[in-house]
């Protein structure tokens, strides 16, 4: 009976199988267990993982801690709007906040140096996408999320909003300069 | 059972209850509907994410593209599939359906929430995504018209559930329902969850709107509306593997290599697929790493395991029932010799490998926990789940309903030879498209970006060269892939409402369909095997697989080894 | 008729295809454990996160 019509025999499940269906079985079997174990594999020996750090905050607290390191840090300002280039310390917590439409404040990493980036949004829910180097993640109000990064090319990155956002969602930038080590 | 309310199809010998083919026919035609308002927002929103068109202002295209997202993902598709579900439990099980008037009651709930959502998107106050994400407000309607909708949908699923305790009850059927009822019941079991999940997420995001809660929680709203987003590809999934299963009867009059192996697959489905809906948490602060990589591996991978072994039991069934008629020359006679010009066979194997080769790979792919950071909410991800939703699903339904024209409609279907060319048009259109698309994403282009220049930007970025004739090459495919849309959109419309009646045999439609006339299969000396090779009885569809598999872990290897170039986080 | 269910009691039909033939045992499989796994645990991870200081 085709497979629109009841089986043929009333037990079925004791069927044997063909053994076509029995080899590809054993062989996507492996192959779903070696996918499985590689992401743990990856914890314990790659270098690219999240951390999941995560705390509940609300835009105001966030805002004033991003506040106090950009009156410290900050060495110039770009752009007409005076936009505050900050450059923390290696090491250090470092605040970026979301918001429409733009990632403030912009910042300059030391290149080999690894910090501590504290993300999150103003209001509605953005997208940091981090070009070319293509690091994304996914940014919500009230909610800090911490990546600890270790920026190991020297040059310019932009970060992008890669979560609609409104209407100016596609104007929505930011920068991370990466300074040589030793500057 | 009152012989007035049923007619037997003279040709495929399928056996419709009248009130149940009438409630076929309405959600047929008015999914076919949302797939033509969803292709007129296919064709704009293409031509506006090809840089050298760039069609709509920023304001419409946003519009659009939520309108294009609902009105294809939700409204046609679930649409088409409550009517697969009443196919599959009244037509296959030839049983009465249970309760039509309140079919037409979830009917009726499903038209009005899609006008209520569709206006209130049409008024601009409402362009916020499919998604949705609060705290991002929409017109309160546009969540109140998702509700109505899913209300209707649960109800048909539950129309469909009592369908099959009235078979078993009237014994219309012996021993256990058919594997395509069987993949049906997965689907709906799917739905079932999927759309309770929608429901406790929507409403109280519509007493949000409309300010009775002041606070809906975003990483809460993401967690639990992706029980919905995500498993209702899971219901597409499982309709069109089923939907793959029946064109291979109706065609071949295959049947299943074993009951148990596709049975059990679907099981895996029904426990494991809806896991899957992480996928979309994989970089969202604050859930753990235990949590995102046992779902979203559908707990080691369960769920992809069924779905390879579904990839090789359609195409082995085919090629048994291939075999059995004398196509025994070499590994792959019973492929070439395939009828190729018939649309519901094309279009069929057309989804199927397309869904295979690139949508599950690329899924499963980017659905690996740390692979993730370096596609999430980059134009890759449409790329994806075009080639799954589209050139699986989609084609798949575009497939069915080029049989069931002429055998539930009674209608011939019109401009055959222009039919005949139409999955191919849509099907390899798509694949370039969601191949670009997944180029571009790589690149990091990103979706739902309305401007890749980033032209009214303070700060300005360059994405290479190479990007923009990605998105170029977007741009051509997506057209033709509408045009290929287009064609059935209109011979399905034209055939319905002014095509002839089919009368004859001959005028019947495309002529290898056999359905339950089949002459059954005749099992060679030996048994199958015998007229395979190496043992196997599906020699040929074997050596596919493992091309795909090949394919697959050199992809894998190559994202991985893509990851490892990335800055270090932890 | 009744040919038919008592022939059920005859051929033993083993579990597993009992519970295949089961809708409403796999509808309830089918909620509980993408509920469970999926939306309670996630639910448990999403409240337990600490607040910044
Ligand atoms: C010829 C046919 C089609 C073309 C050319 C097409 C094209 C596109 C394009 C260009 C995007 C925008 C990508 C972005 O900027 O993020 C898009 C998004 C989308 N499409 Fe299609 N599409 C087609 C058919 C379909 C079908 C049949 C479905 C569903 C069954 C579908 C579902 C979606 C969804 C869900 C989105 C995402 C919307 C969002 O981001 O909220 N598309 N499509
Ligand atoms: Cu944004
Ligand atoms: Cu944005």
């Amino acid at each position: 009976m085709s497979a629109i019509q009841p089986p043929a025999e009333i037990v079925w499940w004791k069927q044997p199988l063909d053994r076509v269906e029995g080899t590809w079985i054993a062989i996507a079997l492996t192959w779903s267990l070696i996918m499985f174990f590689m992401m743990p594999f990856w914890h314990i020996y790659g270098k690219q993982n999240l951390s999941n750090e995560a705390y509940r905050t609300t835009p105001q607290a966030f805002l004033a801690k991003t506040q106090a390191m950009v009156d410290e840090y900050t060495v110039r300002t770009e752009t007409a709007a005076n936009l505050p280039v900050v450059r923390p310390p290696p090491g250090s917590d470092v605040y970026l906040v979301g918001r429409l439409w733009q990632w403030w404040p912009l910042l300059e990493f030391e290149k080999g140096q690894t910090y501590r980036l504290h993300i999150s949004s103003m209001d509605w829910q953005h997208g940091f996408s981090l070009q070319p180097v293509n690091i994304n993640t996914q940014i919500l109000p009230g909610y800090e999320m911490v990546l600890t990064v270790t920026p190991d090319t020297s040059g310019e990155q932009t970060i992008i909003c890669n979560e609609f956002c409104g209407i100016g969602h596609h104007t929505m930038l930011g920068k991370i300069y990466v300074t040589e080590g030793g500057q | 059972m009152s012989a007035e309310l049923f007619r037997t199809c003279p040709e495929s010998g399928l056996q419709f209850h009248k009130p149940a083919e009438r409630l076929m026919k309405a959600h047929a035609v008015a999914s076919i509907v949302f797939l033509l308002i969803g292709g007129v927002g296919a064709l704009l929103v293409t031509l506006t994410r090809w840089p050298a068109v760039h069609l709509l202002p920023a304001d419409r295209f946003y519009q659009l593209l939520t309108m294009h997202g609902v009105d294809m993902l939700i409204f046609w598709l679930i649409t088409f599939e409550i009517a697969v579900l009443y196919f599959c439990s009244s037509t296959l099980l030839k049983c009465r359906l249970a309760t039509p008037k309140i079919a037409w009651l979830g009917f009726a709930l499903m038209m009005i929430g899609m006008v209520v959502n569709n206006l209130a998107v049409m008024n601009g106050d409402a362009s916020v995504m499919m998604t949705s994400y609060v705290p991002m407000p929409a017109n309160p309607n546009f969540y109140l018209g998702l509700i109505l909708f899913a209300v209707g949908a649960l109800i048909g699923c539950f129309v469909f559930l009592g369908t099959l305790v009235i078979a078993k009850e009237e014994k219309t059927y012996e021993g256990s329902i058919p594997l395509v009822t069987f993949g049906a019941l997965t689907a709906c079991i799917i739905a079932v969850f999927t759309i309770a999940s929608g429901a406790i997420i929507l409403i109280p995001t519509y007493l949000w709107s409309i300010g009775y809660i002041n606070h809906i929680d975003p990483a809460m709203y993401r967690l639990i509306w992706w029980a919905l987003g995500h498993s209702s590809q899971q219901i597409n999934v499982a309709a069109h593997v089923a939907v793959w299963y029946a064109i291979a009867a109706i065609v071949f009059g295959a049947r299943p290599l074993s009951e148990k192996v596709s049975r059990t697959a679907f099981f895996l489905y029904i426990a494991f697929l809806q896991l899957a809906s992480a996928h979309h948490l994989l970089v969202d602060p604050g859930l753990s790493s235990e949590w995102k990589i046992f779902n979203t591996s559908y707990a080691m991978y369960l769920a992809v395991l069924a779905s390879m072994v579904h990839g090789l039991t359609v195409p082995g069934s085919i090629e048994v029932a291939q075999r059995a008629k004398g196509l025994t020359n070499g590994l792959f006679e019973w492929l070439r010799k395939a009828p190729w010009s018939n649309p519901i066979f094309s279009g069929m194997f057309i989804s199927l490998v397309g869904f295979g080769f690139i949508g599950g790979i690329s899924g499963v792919i980017m659905g690996t926990e740390q692979i993730n950071i370096i596609i999430h909410n980059t134009i890759y991800v449409p790329g994806h789940f075009h080639a799954t939703v589209v050139i699986g699903t989609t084609l798949a339904f575009m497939s069915l309903t080029y049989f069931l024209i002429p055998t539930l409609f009674r209608k011939q279907v019109m401009f055959p030879g222009l039919v005949k060319w139409q999955p191919y048009l849509f099907g390899f259109g798509m694949a370039v498209f969601t191949l670009a698309m997944m180029g571009a994403g790589t690149l990091g282009v990103e979706r739902r970006h309305w401007d890749m220049a980033f032209t009214d930007s303070m700060l300005g970025f360059d994405y290479p060269a190479s990007a923009y004739t990605f998105m170029g090459i977007v741009g051509i495919s997506g057209t033709a892939a509408v045009i290929g849309g287009a064609i059935f959109v209109l011979v399905t419309v034209l055939s319905v409402f002014f095509g002839k009646p089919v009368d004859s045999e001959s005028a019947w439609g495309f002529t290898t369909s056999r359905v339950l006339r089949a002459e059954p299969i005749v099992v060679p000396e030996g048994g199958h095997a015998a007229a395979g090779k190496w043992g196997f009885a599906a020699p040929g569809t074997f050596l596919l697989a493992i091309f795909f598999l090949v394919i697959f872990v050199i992809y894998y290897v190559i994202n991985w080894k893509y990851l490892a170039s990335v800055w270090p986080i932890s | 008729m009744n040919d038919q269910s008592s022939q059920d009691e005859i051929v033993r039909i083993p579990i597993m295809q009992r519970m295949l033939d089961n809708p409403f045992l796999l509808l309830f499989i089918g909620v509980v454990f993408p509920a469970v796994f999926y939306i309670i645990w996630g639910i448990m991870e999403i409240v337990t996160i600490p607040i910044a200081n």
